[in-house]
């Protein structure tokens, strides 16, 4: 039996080495690496000098990165999650009714998220330029990415244009897996609709709900494709997120910061982990309350 | 409606609101449903209509249907930019590549994870849960380092050059190595590998196979759904991929094709109708597999939330 599982031990190695080399280097190492690189001073040209905290200290007093990219950034989840989580279950919900023509809504939502976020930026790009579609729709003359007032609004836009059709589905299952006789049970203790909706399915939708919220949250704050293509950061850093300055410090700009770009996206991580953590406290400890 | 037949269930306190709502229920959710779908297709849409306008009318009315009518945007594409058939070939090599190899690691993996006793299982199982949310932006220098031109440059003991790097900068094969196998497929082929029963093996197993004749001759075709589920989020996410070739590749010889259409854009601003035709060829593969897999896409989405792993 020993030389059974010594061998199982040989062959669950031999199964998992793709992955683990891949692990290995791509993550575990590379992590490390960044800490390290996140206290040293390297511009590529010459070898990674220590630097201590002096990285840190010019991270967290850079005004691009404390009064553009982080705030930034923040307002981009605040606003982009909540409105599609919420439009998401919505449509979830309506899809739930057994309506006809489902199969061809569920197939006409998901479009925008098999495009990719270039062509869909392509084509935001176009619809909202000052001669474009939607200002000829709407009668306007409004430059929308290139005004201070609406760029970062419209990236938000296109945001969840591209990803309420993806949580939608989510919810869709999540709904479909909630028994028929609660539904039931509800009715007979005579439960109207809106409180068998806030009493049974709110309530059994909370891992479903925590899912979508933290799907979004981690895509979210880590928003680049977009702004890359379409606004550059631009106009005054309006659109400026942190993940854009990672990568204008590695490898955009003339004189390149990777010790800084490491000090960044370590933050970036670090924030990822803490409202992950706190929005699971929030979401589960409100189901204590209704219970 | 006087005479429909009574419901089973006594009339509840707010009856007179409930026949009201039953009746306003299927126009209220039929019209949200009409709307966001109008909403879904629009862009597409006008930018359809868009690209199918000779590029001197394009932008004069209508905006609603392609008048005059023309292919001509997409024989430009195609006949006149010799980079852009490069680009598609690009994204073919490196989307397929990376689907074949990643459909294979996870499932090895997914299997050992799931069946398999080996010391460390539970601490590199835990570490894969954990990496699964960590931002790309936390590895991408050292990555970018590791394929490229190495962490520690001309490294040399007793004369000898040690290379820390896979030197694969501006080339395909950089943007493939990384993605060949990912913790989110491993962690989904686990979850199916636990759900089958273990009959299977056993059978096989007196049959005097082996635990690898098991894995290649018994689960990998079992697990054929599966597998095409991870194959098509995972060409889907790589076709689409941005940042990771960004970071790689240098020329537009070597461009994939969202790379080449940024670019593009660049270059050809002024020639907005020809941008968006070549967006569009961006888009066909995918919506054809789509439509093919409807199903399968649906099952991925809604089990992994995630439309590229």
């Amino acid at each position: 039996m020993s030389s059974r599982r010594r061998s199982d031990g040989v062959t669950a190695y031999i199964l998992l080495s793709p992955y683990l080399f891949i692990f290995l280097t791509f993550t575990l190492f590379a992590i490390g690496y960044t800490v390290y690189l996140s206290f040293t001073r390297y511009n590529l040209l010459r070898p990674p000098q220590w630097w201590g905290l002096e990285g840190w200290r010019r991270v967290l007093h850079n005004d691009l990165f404390i009064h553009k990219a982080l705030p930034n950034t923040f307002k981009y989840v605040a606003i982009v999650v909540p409105v599609q989580t919420v439009l998401s279950l919505i449509l979830a919900f309506a899809m739930d009714q057994k309506l006809r023509f489902r199969r061809l809504f569920r197939t006409i939502y998901y479009l925008p998220s098999i495009t990719s976020s270039v062509v869909i930026s392509l084509i935001f790009i176009w619809l909202f330029s000052p001669i474009g579609v939607v200002n000829q729709l709407l009668g306007l003359s409004i430059n929308w990415l290139n005004d201070v007032r609406t760029a970062f609004y419209t990236i938000m836009l296109l945001n969840i244009y591209t990803t309420t059709g993806t949580l939608m589905l989510i919810f869709l299952a999540g709904l479909q897996e909630i028994p028929r006789e609660l539904y039931e049970a509800a009715a007979i203790d005579g439960a109207n609709r809106l409180q068998t909706f806030w009493y049974v399915t709110i309530p059994l939708l909370r891992p479903v709900i925590y899912f979508v919220v933290t799907v979004g949250v981690i895509g979210t704050f880590q928003v680049f494709d977009q702004i890359f293509v379409m606004t550059a950061g631009g106009p005054l850093d309006s659109t400026t997120t942190v993940a854009y300055v990672i990568y204008k410090w590695a490898f955009r700009d003339t004189s390149i910061k990777m010790g800084q770009a490491a000090v960044a996206s370590i933050i970036l991580t670090v924030i990822i982990l803490i409202v992950t953590l706190l929005q699971r406290r929030v979401i589960e400890g409100s189901g204590s309350v209704a219970s | 409606m006087a005479f429909s037949p009574p419901s089973t269930l006594s009339p509840s306190p707010g009856h007179r609101l409930e026949t009201f709502w039953d009746r306003a229920r299927a126009p209220l959710f039929y019209a949200i449903l009409i709307a966001w779908a109008l909403i879904a297709t629009a862009p597409l849409y006008f930018t359809l209509v868009f690209s199918l306008k000779p590029v001197q009318n394009a932008y004069d009315p209508p905006l609603f249907w392609p008048s005059p009518f023309t292919l001509e945007n997409y024989r430009t594409v195609i006949q006149s930019f010799e980079l852009f058939p490069r680009w598609i070939l690009n994204s073919v090599i490196v989307s397929v590549t990376v689907t074949v190899l990643r459909v294979l690691f996870c499932a090895m993996g997914g299997y050992a994870f799931a069946r398999l006793d080996f010391p460390l299982k539970n601490l590199l199982f835990t570490a894969m849960l954990v990496s699964m949310m960590i931002p790309p932006q936390v590895t991408l220098i050292p990555n970018f380092l590791v394929i490229g031109p190495g962490i520690i440059r001309d490294w040399e003991i007793a004369g000898v050059k040690i290379p820390t790097g896979f030197g694969l900068l501006d080339n395909l094969g950089g943007v493939i190595l990384p993605g060949i196998v990912g913790a989110f497929g491993v962690f989904m082929m686990t979850q199916f590998y636990k759900s089958i029963p273990r009959e299977l093996e056993e059978a096989a197993m007196i049959d005097g196979l082996g635990r690898l004749g098991i894995f290649f001759r018994i689960i990998l075709p079992i697990s054929r759904t599966q597998l095409l589920t991870l194959a098509l989020l995972t060409f889907q996410g790589e076709w689409n991929a941005f940042l990771w070739p960004l970071v790689v590749l240098r020329t537009p010889e070597h461009f994939t094709l969202p790379l080449g259409l940024q670019w593009f854009k660049g270059e050809y601003y002024t020639l907005y109708s020809i941008v968006l035709a070549g967006s569009l060829f961006n888009t066909l593969p995918i919506l054809v597999l789509f439509f093919l897999f409807q199903r399968y896409f649906v099952h991925g989405i809604a089990t992994t939330g995630l439309k590229d792993i």
